[in-house]
Order: C-alpha cells, then sequence, then structure tokens
C-alpha cells in the first residue's frame, strides 16, 4: 500500500518531534535517559495479521464492489421488496412515532437483563400465551443482542455452570451444515463443537435416520443445538411426527435442547405454527433454552433485538438462572440497546399493532414463497438438468441449491450473482425481475463446462 | 439432572389405543393414542397452546395443539416422570455492586429516598434529561431509515466523527489513516473488545488498573482472561492523587506493560492528574514502552468542554504513543440505554490498522454480529450538522434554557460543601469541590453507608461513591443533614 506524500511528511515531522530534547517542562527527570538514545517504539500489534472477510457479511462486501447493473445480491438473509429494496414494516414506523412522542419513554440504561416487558412478551411469543412454563414461572427471559447475543449469552452460561457428575456436559451437537457463525460462539464461549448429520445431499432432504443415529450416540448431558423452523442454510426441517420423534430420544437421553429461533414466522407464514417445535419440548416439562430474533420476521435487523430464554425446572433455579446470566452479560456490554426491545414491546403489546404485524409478516413469507415457485417454474422452463423440486420443498428464506463452489464462482463471476460459496441462496434476495436473470446462470453454470 | 429411566413411560392404563375416552378437564372433547406413541386430540383446547395437564399413572400428561388452532388435530404428549433440573448446583449470584443500588432504591417506598448511586445524570429536578439536540436528532431519523445490518465494525460515518472527538478534528493519524476503530457496545463493549484483543494478541500480557476504579473494569479483563495488577492512584489521607506512587508503580512494572488510564472525571474518584502530572506520566510511558489504554466515559462533562477533556490523550498522542482508547456517548450524549461507543487503536501505518481492524471485527462476530445502528444514527446526526454539534455543546456545558450538564454538577458540588460546612461538620470537605466529574468520592466508610441507607433511604455504593448528577437543590440539604449524621461520630 502506497503511503501518499502528505502521510509521509506529516509521519517524518511527528518522528522528529522525539528526536529533540524538551525543555519546556519543569518538571525533573534525574534518573529518566534523554529520549534520543531510545528506538523508535514499533506497535505491539505489529504482528496482527489481517482477518479473511467473513463468508457471508463478505458476499456483500463484494457485491457492493461490483459496478455491473444487473448484479444481484443473494448473499445475506435481509428481506428486500419486489423492487429490491430494504423494508420497514409499517407497524416499526407506527411503533417508532409512539416512542418519539411518548412522555413516559425510559431515558436511561435498561436493567442487565434488559426491557422487562420486552422479555415477558418475548417469551409468549415463542412459548405460547398460555405455556404452563411461563404460567408457572419457570422460564428466565434476557434481552440480547439479536440472535448471535442471545446465542453466545446462552453459550457462556452453559460453559460456566453446566456440570455433570459423569457426562460431557461442555459439548454442543450442531447440524450439518449449520450457519457459518453457530461454531464460532459455542468455541469462543468455551464449548466444545461436535455435529449430528443432517443435511442428504442426495435427497437435498433431511438425513433422519443420520441424525436420529448420531443424536443416540451422543453422551448424555450432551447439549444438541437445533434450528426451530427454516433451518439455515439448508431450509430443510424436520415434519411435526419427526420433531416428536427427536423430543424422545433427546429426553430418553437426558440431551439438552438449546433451540435457536431467527425465522418464526417465516417459515409458514404462522407465528404458532412455526414455534411448534420448541413448544413440544416445553410442553413435555423438561428443560431448555431458546434464542430468539426479530431481525427477520420484525425487520430489525440492525437495530439488534433478540431474547435468551432458559426454560428450567423449578422457579427457584430459573430465579438463580437470570442472576447468572446478569454476570455474563455485564462484563460484555453491561445492558442492552433500548430502541429496538421498545419498538418490539410497543407492537406485541398493542392487539391491533400484532394483527398489523401478523399481517406484514405473512406477505414477506408469502413474496419468498412465490420467489420459490418461480424460480423453479423458470428451471423447468429452461430445461435444465436436474430435479429442482427442494427449490420448493425447502423451508423460509434460503434455498440450499445443490450448487458446488466453481459453478458458485461461476455465477458471480459471469452473472454477478452473489451467494454464500456453500450454494445457498437467499430467496428473499429475489424478485419477478431477477428471477430469469438467475435462472439462467444456474442453467449455464449447470450446463456448462464448469 | 438425572438421566430418566431410559424408555419412556408406559402408555396410560386409561387411555387405551385408538380408543375415545372420556373428555379431560382440558376441554377436549375426544382423546385418541395415536400410533406414533402420542396421542391425538380433536377438538381444541381452551387453554391455547401449551394448556392443558391431566394426571393419570404417576404420569403427568400435558396438552400441547398442533396445526392452526380452532379445531386443528393437537399432538398430546407423554408426560415424563419427575425429572430434576439441569441447573440445582446453580448458586444465586451477588447483585452487581452498582447496579444493584437502583435496583434496591426502586424497591424502597419511602417518600424521601434518594438515588446517588448510578452515574446517570439526572435534572434539578431529579428528572433524567434528554437533550433536545437528541430529539431533534430523533425526530429526522425516524420513519426515515431502513434498519438494515450496519458492517460488523459498525457505522463509518459514526466512527469518523468519534475519533475527531478523541484525536482532535485535524488529527493526522485520522487523515493518514493509522486509527483502528470499530463501533462498540458504548464503554463497556470497548473495553472488552480491547480485552479480548489484547488477549488474542497479546497473549502474555497483563492489565494494570488503578486503584479504585469503576468496579466493571474487573470483570470485564477477568472474563477476557487477562491477569490484573494494580497501581496506586487515590490517597485516601489527601482524597487526591497519590502522583509519587504511582509514578513509582509505572516504572517497577516490566517494560512494555498495558495500563488502564481514565482520561478525565475519573470514577469513581473524582480525582485527575493536572496537566503536568499528565506530562509526567507520558514521559515514564516511553522510557518504560507501556502501552496506554484510555476509558474516556465522560469527555465534555469534566470542565464542560470536550477538547480539553481530551487533553490526557492529546498529551500521549504528542509523545508518540500508540495508544488505545475506548469512548462513550452514554453520559454526555445521554444515550445510555442506546449503547454507543467505539473502540480506536492508534497504529504505525495505515495497513496495521486495516489488519487490526479485521480482528476486532472477527472478535464482534461471535459476540453480537454487528452493533446496533439507532445510537450510531443520533450521533451522526448530531456531530455530522454543525447547528446541531454547537446545541450539543452547550447542552453539555451551558444552555440558555436549562442548566448545562456539567455546570449544573459543579452548581451541586458547592452546595453540598457549603451545606455540611454550614452543618458544623469538623471533618474536611473541600475534595466536593475538588473532585471532577459526575461522582465525589466521600471517603464514607461502608458502614456509614449502610446508616445513609437504612436510617435515611440514600441509595449509593459502598464504597462510599456519591454520582453528583443524582444531587438537586431539592435534596441536597437532606443528604448534607444524613451525611453529617452519619459522620459526626467519626
Amino acid at each position: 500500500m502506497r503511503l501518499n506524500d502528505g502521510s509521509v511528511a506529516r509521519r517524518l515531522s511527528t518522528l522528529g518531534k522525539h528526536l529533540v530534547e524538551t525543555t519546556t517542562t519543569t518538571v525533573r527527570r534525574p534518573t529518566a535517559p534523554p529520549i534520543r538514545s531510545l528506538p523508535w517504539r514499533g506497535s505491539v500489534f505489529g504482528h496482527v495479521a489481517q482477518a479473511p472477510e467473513d463468508p457471508i457479511l463478505g458476499v456483500t462486501v463484494a457485491y457492493n464492489k461490483d459496478p455491473s447493473p444487473v448484479k444481484v445480491n443473494l448473499g445475506v438473509g435481509a428481506y428486500r421488496t419486489e423492487e429490491g429494496k430494504p423494508l420497514v414494516l409499517n407497524v416499526v414506523r407506527r411503533a417508532e412515532q409512539l416512542l418519539l412522542n411518548d412522555p413516559n419513554r425510559i431515558k436511561e440504561y435498561l436493567p442487565i437483563t434488559g426491557l422487562a416487558e420486552f422479555n415477558k412478551l418475548s417469551a409468549k411469543l415463542i412459548f405460547g400465551q398460555d405455556s404452563p412454563a411461563i404460567q408457572e414461572n419457570r422460564v428466565t427471559t434476557v434481552q440480547c443482542l439479536s440472535g448471535t447475543g442471545s446465542l453466545r449469552v446462552g453459550a457462556e452460561f452453559l460453559a460456566k455452570h453446566y456440570h455433570k457428575k459423569s457426562c460431557f456436559q461442555h459439548t454442543i451437537y450442531i447440524p450439518l451444515p449449520t450457519w457459518g457463525n453457530h461454531p464460532k460462539v459455542f468455541t469462543i464461549a468455551g464449548l466444545t463443537v461436535k455435529t449430528y448429520r443432517y443435511y442428504d445431499p442426495a435427497t437435498r432432504g433431511l438425513n433422519f435416520q443420520g441424525l436420529l443415529e448420531d443424536l443416540s450416540a451422543a453422551p448424555s448431558g450432551a447439549i444438541v443445538l437445533l434450528h426451530a423452523c427454516a433451518h439455515n442454510p439448508t431450509g430443510v426441517d424436520p415434519t411435526l411426527d419427526q420433531w416428536e420423534h427427536i423430543r424422545q430420544l433427546m429426553r430418553s437421553k437426558g440431551l439438552l435442547p438449546f433451540f435457536d429461533s431467527a425465522y418464526q414466522g417465516f417459515a409458514s407464514g404462522s407465528l404458532d405454527a412455526d414455534a411448534q417445535p420448541v413448544r413440544l419440548f416445553v410442553a413435555d416439562g423438561g428443560e431448555l433454552l431458546a434464542a430468539q430474533s426479530y431481525a427477520k420476521n420484525m425487520g430489525l435487523y440492525g437495530e439488534r433485538v433478540g431474547a435468551l430464554s432458559i426454560v428450567c425446572k423449578t422457579r427457584d433455579v430459573a430465579v438463580r438462572v437470570e442472576s447468572q446470566l446478569k454476570l455474563v452479560i455485564r462484563p460484555m456490554y453491561s445492558n442492552p440497546p433500548i430502541h429496538g426491545a421498545s419498538i418490539v414491546a410497543t407492537i406485541l403489546r398493542d392487539r391491533e399493532m400484532y394483527g398489523g404485524w401478523t399481517i406484514e409478516l405473512k406477505a414477506m413469507a408469502d413474496r419468498i414463497i412465490s420467489m420459490r415457485t418461480q424460480l423453479h417454474e423458470a428451471l423447468l422452463a429452461r430445461g435444465t438438468p436436474g430435479d429442482w423440486s427442494h427449490i420448493i420443498k425447502q423451508i423460509g428464506m434460503f434455498t440450499f441449491t445443490g450448487l458446488n463452489t466453481d459453478q458458485v464462482a461461476f455465477m458471480t463471476k459471469e452473472y454477478h450473482i452473489y451467494m454464500t460459496s456453500d450454494g445457498r441462496i437467499s430467496m428473499a434476495g429475489l424478485s419477478s425481475r431477477t428471477v430469469p436473470h438467475l435462472a439462467d446462470a444456474i442453467h449455464a453454470a449447470v450446463t456448462g463446462a464448469v | 439432572m438425572e438421566a430418566t429411566d431410559g424408555a419412556p413411560p408406559p402408555p396410560p392404563t386409561f387411555f387405551p389405543h385408538s380408543e375415545i375416552v372420556r373428555p379431560l378437564q382440558t376441554g377436549f372433547s375426544r382423546v385418541l393414542l395415536s400410533t406414533f406413541s402420542g396421542i391425538e386430540i380433536e377438538g381444541f383446547s381452551p387453554f391455547g397452546f401449551g394448556g392443558g395437564k391431566v394426571e393419570g399413572d404417576g404420569v403427568e400428561w400435558r396438552a400441547v395443539q398442533g396445526g392452526g388452532g380452532k379445531g386443528g388435530r393437537a399432538v398430546f404428549l407423554l408426560g415424563n416422570r419427575s425429572m430434576s433440573s439441569w441447573w440445582s448446583n446453580v448458586e444465586p449470584a451477588a447483585k452487581d455492586p452498582i447496579l444493584g443500588v437502583t435496583e434496591a432504591f426502586l424497591a424502597d417506598q419511602s417518600p424521601d429516598k434518594v438515588n446517588v448511586g448510578v452515574g446517570a445524570y439526572r435534572d434539578d429536578n431529579g428528572k433524567p434529561v434528554v437533550l433536545e439536540c437528541v430529539r431533534e436528532a430523533e425526530r429526522r431519523i425516524a420513519g426515515n431509515q431502513n434498519m438494515e445490518y450496519l458492517p460488523m465494525g459498525g457505522s463509518l460515518k459514526f466512527i469518523e466523527e468519534t475519533l475527531k472527538l478523541a484525536y482532535g478534528g485535524n488529527s493526522e493519524f485520522i487523515k493518514d489513516r493509522r486509527i483502528a476503530a470499530v463501533q462498540a457496545l458504548s464503554g463497556t463493549g470497548a473495553c472488552r473488545l480491547f480485552a479480548d484483543f489484547q488477549r488474542r494478541f497479546q497473549p502474555d500480557s497483563q492489565i494494570y488498573i488503578p486503584v479504585p476504579t469503576w468496579s466493571n473494569h474487573h470483570n470485564i479483563w477477568r472474563d477476557a482472561q487477562v491477569p490484573q495488577r494494580t497501581f496506586h492512584y487515590y490517597h485516601p489521607e489527601s482524597k487526591g492523587l497519590d502522583f509519587a506512587s504511582l509514578i513509582d508503580d509505572v516504572k517497577n512494572a516490566p517494560n512494555g506493560s498495558f495500563f488502564l488510564l481514565h482520561a478525565c472525571a475519573h470514577n469513581p474518584t473524582g480525582v485527575d492528574p493536572s496537566e503536568e502530572q499528565w506530562k509526567e506520566i507520558s514521559y515514564q510511558f516511553k522510557v518504560k514502552n507501556h502501552f496506554a489504554f484510555f476509558d474516556m466515559a465522560y469527555q465534555g462533562f469534566a470542565s464542560g468542554d470536550p477538547e480539553r477533556d481530551a487533553k490526557a490523550i492529546r498529551i500521549f498522542l504528542d509523545d508518540g504513543h500508540l495508544i488505545g482508547c475506548a469512548q462513550s456517548y452514554a453520559k454526555n450524549m445521554g444515550l445510555y440505554g442506546q449503547r454507543i461507543g467505539c473502540l480506536s487503536i492508534l497504529c504505525e501505518d495505515e495497513l496495521q490498522a486495516v489488519a487490526v481492524k479485521s480482528q476486532l471485527q472477527q472478535i464482534a462476530r461471535p459476540m453480537y454480529s454487528n452493533p446496533p445502528v439507532h445510537g450510531a444514527l443520533v450521533v451522526s446526526t448530531i456531530l455530522g450538522d454543525p447547528e446541531l454539534k454547537n446545541l450539543w455543546l452547550q447542552e453539555v456545558k451551558n444552555s440558555c434554557i436549562m442548566s448545562g450538564m456539567a455546570d449544573r454538577i459543579i452548581g451541586m458540588r458547592t452546595a453540598l460543601r457549603e451545606s455540611l460546612e454550614k452543618l458544623g461538620s469538623t471533618l474536611p470537605w473541600e475534595h466536593i469541590t475538588n473532585q471532577i466529574g459526575m461522582f465525589c468520592f466521600s471517603g464514607m466508610t461502608p458502614q456509614q453507608v449502610d446508616r445513609l441507607t437504612s436510617e435515611f433511604h440514600i441509595y449509593m455504593t459502598r464504597n462510599g461513591r456519591i454520582s453528583m448528577a443524582g444531587v438537586t437543590t431539592g435534596n441536597v440539604g437532606y443528604l448534607a443533614n444524613a451525611i453529617h449524621e452519619v459522620t459526626k461520630s467519626g
């Protein structure tokens, strides 16, 4: 990297200042050696190497650099309208206005655990209005920084407090594949990360047998990460029957469930339906962790709103657990950001706004489903070789296309299609206008000698 | 939790397979046992999802409704025999020594109660304040912005404006792009990112922390697994700076040690080195090749002038130190709950700054992915608009409409000291007006503080730190009287 001349001149003059002994101060320094004799001190961080780009967020960085007018960003899972624009929900806009004009708005720090009303409403959203666990005060919910923050706080808590005498308490099993940030979050929190089979490339569906075998082989007490719905990146979800089977297996083996719920409402369009797997586990009276995010389903991405809930056996345990969660949070960021949580609470507490939200959420989910249908039809129309039915079978924001890294690179280079190298595309980034372009790109990638 | 008995409990004797049985108290009209070892129920539960419990054969059965709701099929699950908790051994954690004070205050019913615990600014009516510049910024933002993810390192515009405050508007380091800087979750988040970074890239280093310091500093470096040492700072007898011991500690520390310094308005003591003393400290740091990490949480709040409050940092920069710096807008813009701050590390050149920033982002990614956008927008809006920025500067120091924040606090210091002297207290109280910033380190013992709370409903941290921002013309007399009462017997 070339230093510009101005910078060099400034740098030399700064250095020069230190080669001249200062006489301005009257403080005696009888024992200090003259400055001139000291070597110039380099940075203690001079050895730091540049980190690689984040594989997911790096896609958007590359996309932004591309000048092509036909470029399409199918990388990060952020919803886009048919016009390709980000969307702020109407209920969110209204909530913001209400907050602006609210004289009773909180003006100071939130408690360490966050906005209390937000926590209660979030728990009800995922566990159900009448969840017995909530009624029995067995749930502790703390506001965290979206899904990532909720996972990290939960993982730190597990690493510190999940003690079992004779089993692998600090191991978490994550599905293969999973969101790229999952292993990083758990590893840095101090958990050992292992995997269980999940996706079957041959069927582009669930490897249910493999999943059951791997969980059966897991040591008693191990933690298991479960995507509540709309699995990221594959879009492949177990059926309710399969969930029930998983639940029985896990409970009989004493495996601790840790749900990641980032797409409630986005999978089927129904908030309650998408929460079923989690509620199945709560209903059997057992314990679990659940991380919730409002990034996608309320479009609050950058506000970083989420919650971690821990369902405990008794109320007394929940109280103690909450006190320990505070010790994780305080040295990380003291207390969570207020703005996004206030928006969520404003919407969830008001029946009319909640209703409005469910309608807007369903519209987003429906548009994604429509993109799936259109892409599938476009590929059929082109006679693109292969079975593309997984595009309409998979659920949620993403499609795991099955394309390999070479094909992905080809599509980026020749067609300016940006996606993660594992072949995952964000359906939310498609529009009726761009579907044909993507279909062409896939067709070329699959039929060309790539 | 002990492992369950292996096999799931057998089907209940009163729920034979595929037979319609008596209606349950949950309101289900029929109960069917499915072939897949669950039970299917027709009709719906009046309790909604997750409602309904029934006991049978020593097993508790819970109902869960599946599908769309009204009239849908439900899966009625096998209950487990008594499960014990995974968390039986979890001890209740001690309350945070600072934030716990506010919790106790909120629970107190007394009409006389006073909260001089947490360092959040209050107006003379004891009410929290939203600055006018913030209100205006929020009006401009609301409904106009999308809420897309920020980059991992946060808002570039925000960072640019923030660095100017610490390093100077015309800083050569900014021009030369030598500062690796990321948006952080207020001061706490900035310190934590630095501590994690220090651990990763200087794993053999320790952090020297002043005595006393903000209690959460210890938590932060401990959770980052960086060993801690202390250095002398506060001199209890003089209630001022123990400069000689501080310099000794600087000299005796191994070369290349990492030091945490409060840039201005030291928390909790309010005792800051003079400009001359800062120059000497900087010189000794050069001799020893120490790393200076500045925590600047009160820029603008100490003297009322942000430029003046950055003096210590500028002295170090002039002396050629490659510093680290945590900045917070919690107090000086009243953005407490927005969690908006910045971590910066001055590097040798642009290449190094790019590398360091990329690594800081790697630490943020598994913690929260990217920082919250709202506070960054508010700050950028204010600092990026000359009129709003001027308004902010006025409000921090002194405004026509309401007494500026720093001036009000200085006024309260004077009032408290004079009240105590008028009550005939024989103890010295000059330190109240000598100390700087939001806090007064009163010198009271934990026992005296406990008496203040139990007898007078006055809440403060047990180290005797008074948040002057919580003192008003309305309560300063009451506070002075109470302090006199608990200290006069010695």
